[in-house]
């Protein structure tokens, strides 16, 4: 007896079985092609990823002027262009349509009176100086230790830069490049991108003190250019801080020097612990001005990354060796 | 034509609309860059049955709950009119009932007709109600506000918009809060509005609060011919067709646009309306829910939890009032966790007992105590963290002394210049407070191969350490740092205190 489900399927003529077989073959090849293209004898494929180095943002700067320039007195803004002029001018490292970078110490969530972060007007009028001098755009970053947001605002760095025309950079999480740092013991690290989008970089630090290196003023402040792990580098912090100022050259460096955190560094947050000392300092020696500063915080510059500093030819700690001025504004 | 397009139903449809987009641009607002001086928290604190079951657990009425009764007042006149032109939460269900189903006429006449099922959310209204009555608030396990405002905090924002935050916000178990609600809006699959209609709590006081309503729909029995076409749209499954159940309607006034005999009005009640059909609820099992609600408190109470005994992990947001009280207001809204700059502030699963499930803890492996952060504070609505001042939260001022939220502890097993001779002392650069409650001492240590070396060890004074965790997250022994905060010392507690001296406790 035949089947109670008797729909017979439909015959299947001989075009139609070519074309199926063809079909199937064709399904077939295309799926060995594939397994041939996606065969690999690694489980996981990586990209390998660019590693950028630092360009040198340095430019000649003719003996006629000094290599220092210390200026005391109560305008930040004032105080700044005297130093500026001293040097010959802003127009001398900034030239017109560059893109300039501008790194002061954002790191912590603190009040300017703080002094754990650099002098907001300082920033507001050297965002401006490069302006003038015809910069195309001035950003202002740091990658922070506290949340970003609330350092730049809270620190009065984000408003003085946006007053000035300037614009703050907030590094996240994705904003890092790797980086060959090629020093003793910093190889490749994440970088800020932002230090290879730019023509000219000024180090802008407070200076503060530090528990494990002693101080934390221009050499120091690199720390905020990397992402990662940063926190190991405690672990031989000399040797980390000079491997970074070795890696990046700034155009210029100016040292906030106005109210000094001499003590709970480099958070403090007692107004106790700040000196007001009404200085800045600018110039192009990292390890010179630095021994300069360490006299706010009563130390002398025999501090291990200003000698391997000075070691490396970054500059010198002799500072009085250098063509340096002092001067009185106000 | 103007007529017909500014209809009853096309206004709510506005309204509905914008609440939702508001809703969800002030969740995204909420943190240190954008909330300024923005009501962010508006919808919970015009919640009734926050405001409602926050009085029962603790007799206040707190602050901008009073805002409530911009909701509670309407209701008593009109009925539960928020359920379709306000609710966030209800608004997307409509939505994604809309998407999911798709019927034929017939089957939405039998989809729209009331079901026993319903009543379901009147129980878990009266249990969460008896529950709060002598303790433990649960009503933000299944407050539609506090709901989608805990999800949307912890799940949406995080992956929709993360250009929002500093880095890639986590939330601890967040993908137990995502299946939840994709669950939930799944749920329309089957019946449309299904949270509305069946589970939520907030739906069933407002239900009941329209018990005396003057203004409401009204069915012309003159006029009917029961074609029941104005089942078609209908959003509360209120039975427009025969007596019509004012406590399930929500006010869509969509039946009044299907009319085709213009049988339906909104408004006083007429000659020839339609007598209505009051709650159908059990009062008896009403009654026993409450009861085993009330029940509950006990049962809770004899665990082993943070409100019994003070939890290691259980270190909450500074300003927290008193375990216990704490559990009386928090609703688990996830505000504070929307608003934390750094991540730290997590819902959490057990470690706080059962009743602590969601409630915010901080985890300082994913962020910390920003020291002079107070927002979590100032967008909570219920008070369970009270708003400091940035002079109390870090004792300046007229403060003599620091918020405490936890102290933190020295594993020496693991820190590396205790350890392994080491330098490093992170821990001390990042502690924020002045003098820092880290300190180190200078040692001579003598390594393997018989030299001497100076290494920085260091110390933690417990009178000065206000648990920021900051240390904790900051150390470089990542997985499990050399430095960990317990909630020890915490300011709010009495009992969680090791020190006899120079801890303060303070009432919060």
């Amino acid at each position: 007896m035949p089947s109670k489900h008797s729909h017979r399927a439909p015959p299947l003529s001989r075009r139609d079985f070519l074309k199926r077989l063809l079909g199937l073959c064709g399904l077939s090849g295309g799926i060995l092609g594939a397994s041939y293209l996606l065969y690999s004898d690694i489980p996981v494929r990586r990209r390998t990823e660019k590693v950028y180095t630092f360009r040198d943002y340095r430019v000649e700067v003719p003996s006629v002027y000094p290599k220092m320039v210390i200026v005391r007195g109560k305008d930040p803004e004032k105080m700044l262009q005297a130093a500026l002029e001293r040097l010959g001018g802003i127009g001398r490292f900034v030239r017109p349509g560059e893109r300039v970078l501008i790194k002061p110490n954002v790191g912590w969530d603190r009040q300017p009176e703080q002094a754990a972060t650099t002098n907001p007007v300082l920033v507001g009028a050297a965002v401006r100086a490069c302006l003038q001098a015809g910069a195309g755009e001035v950003w202002v970053t740091d990658a922070t230790i506290n949340d970003p947001y609330r350092c730049f605002h809270r620190s009065g760095i984000g408003p003085e830069t946006e007053k000035a025309g300037g614009r703050v950079k907030i590094t996240t999480e994705s904003d890092f490049l790797l980086t060959d740092l090629k020093g003793e013991i910093l190889k490749v690290w994440p970088v800020s991108k932002f230090y290879h989008q730019v023509d000219r970089v000024i180090n802008m630090p407070i200076v503060k003190h530090h528990s494990l290196s002693g101080c934390t003023i221009a050499m120091k402040n690199w720390y905020g250019v990397l992402g990662g792990r940063r926190n190991r580098l405690h672990q031989q912090i000399h040797t980390s801080i000079a491997d970074l100022a070795t890696a990046i050259r700034p155009t210029l460096t100016i040292v906030d020097a106005i109210r000094v955190l001499k003590r709970n560094g480099p958070t403090g947050g007692s107004l106790s612990d700040v000196s007001v000392e009404n200085t800045i300092l600018a110039g192009t020696d990292e390890v010179a001005l630095d021994s300069y500063s360490v006299r706010f915080l009563e130390l002398s510059p025999d501090i291990p990354f200003l000698i391997i500093g000075e070691q490396r030819g970054l500059g010198t700690r002799d500072w009085r060796s250098l063509h340096y001025e002092e001067i009185h504004v106000g | 034509m103007w007529d017909k397009i500014l209809s009853l139903s096309n206004i709510r449809r506005l309204y509905g609309a914008f609440f939702f987009v508001l809703f969800i641009v002030l969740v995204a607002i909420t943190d240190f860059r954008h909330m300024k001086g923005y009501e962010i928290n508006l919808f919970l604190k015009i919640d009734p049955l926050i405001a409602l079951s926050t009085l029962l657990s603790s007799w206040t009425l707190y602050k901008g709950l009073a805002l409530s009764l911009v909701v509670i007042i309407p209701t008593l006149f009109i009925g539960r009119f928020f359920c379709s032109w306000v609710c966030p939460f209800g608004v997307l269900n409509q939505w994604v009932s809309r998407i999911l189903l798709r019927t034929k006429a017939a089957e939405d006449y039998r989809m729209n007709t009331y079901r026993r099922l319903y009543n379901l959310k009147y129980y878990i209204l009266s249990g969460l109600l008896g529950l709060a009555v002598l303790g433990p608030l649960q009503v933000g396990l299944f407050d539609p506000i506090s709901l989608f405002t805990r999800t949307a905090s912890t799940v949406l924002m995080p992956s929709a918009l993360p250009g929002l935050y500093p880095k890639r916000f986590i939330y601890h178990g967040a993908v137990l809060l995502g299946l939840l609600f994709l669950a939930i809006l799944f749920a329309n699959r089957f019946i449309q509005r299904f949270w509305c209609r069946v589970l939520c709590p907030l739906g069933a006081l407002l239900g009941l609060l329209s018990r005396f309503s003057l203004f409401r729909i009204w069915r012309d029995v003159q006029r009917c011919t029961d074609c029941m076409k104005c089942l078609r749209d209908c959003h509360g499954g209120c039975d427009p067709h025969r007596q019509i159940r004012y406590h399930e309607c929500h006010l869509c006034m969509n039946c009044i646009d299907d009319c085709p005999e213009g049988a339906i009005h909104f408004g006083l009640q007429r000659e020839n309306s339609s007598l209505q059909a009051p709650v159908e609820v059990n009062r008896r099992r009403l009654i026993e829910t409450a009861v085993l609600g009330l029940a509950l408190f006990p049962v809770l109470r004899g665990t082993v939890s943070a409100s019994t005994r003070s939890m290691p992990s259980v270190i909450r947001p500074p300003g927290s009032i008193r375990e216990k009280d704490f559990l009386r207001r928090c609703i688990k809204c996830g505000e504070c966790m929307r608003v934390c700059p750094t991540n730290g502030i997590q819902p959490a699963l057990l470690e706080a007992g059962f009743e602590g499930l969601w409630t915010p803890i901080l985890h300082n492996r994913v962020g910390y105590c920003e020291f002079e952060c107070v927002l979590c504070g100032h967008v909570c609505p219920t008070g369970a963290i009270r708003p400091l001042s940035v002079e109390e939260k870090t004792g300046r001022g007229e403060f003599k002394s620091p918020v405490k939220i936890g102290t933190a502890f020295y594993d020496r097993g693991r820190c590396l210049p205790w350890a392994m001779q080491i330098e490093c002392i992170v821990c001390e650069e990042v502690c924020p407070t002045s003098p820092k409650a880290i300190w180190f001492e200078v040692v001579e240590v003598k390594t393997r191969d018989g030299r001497t070396k100076p290494l920085k060890r260091p110390h933690l004074d417990p009178k000065i350490c206000i648990g920021c965790g900051i240390c904790e997250y900051r150390c470089p022994v990542q997985d499990r740092p050399a430095i960990r905060v317990s909630s020890i010392g915490e300011t709010r507690s009495k009992l969680n205190q090791m020190l006899l001296t120079g801890g303060e406790v303070r009432k919060f």
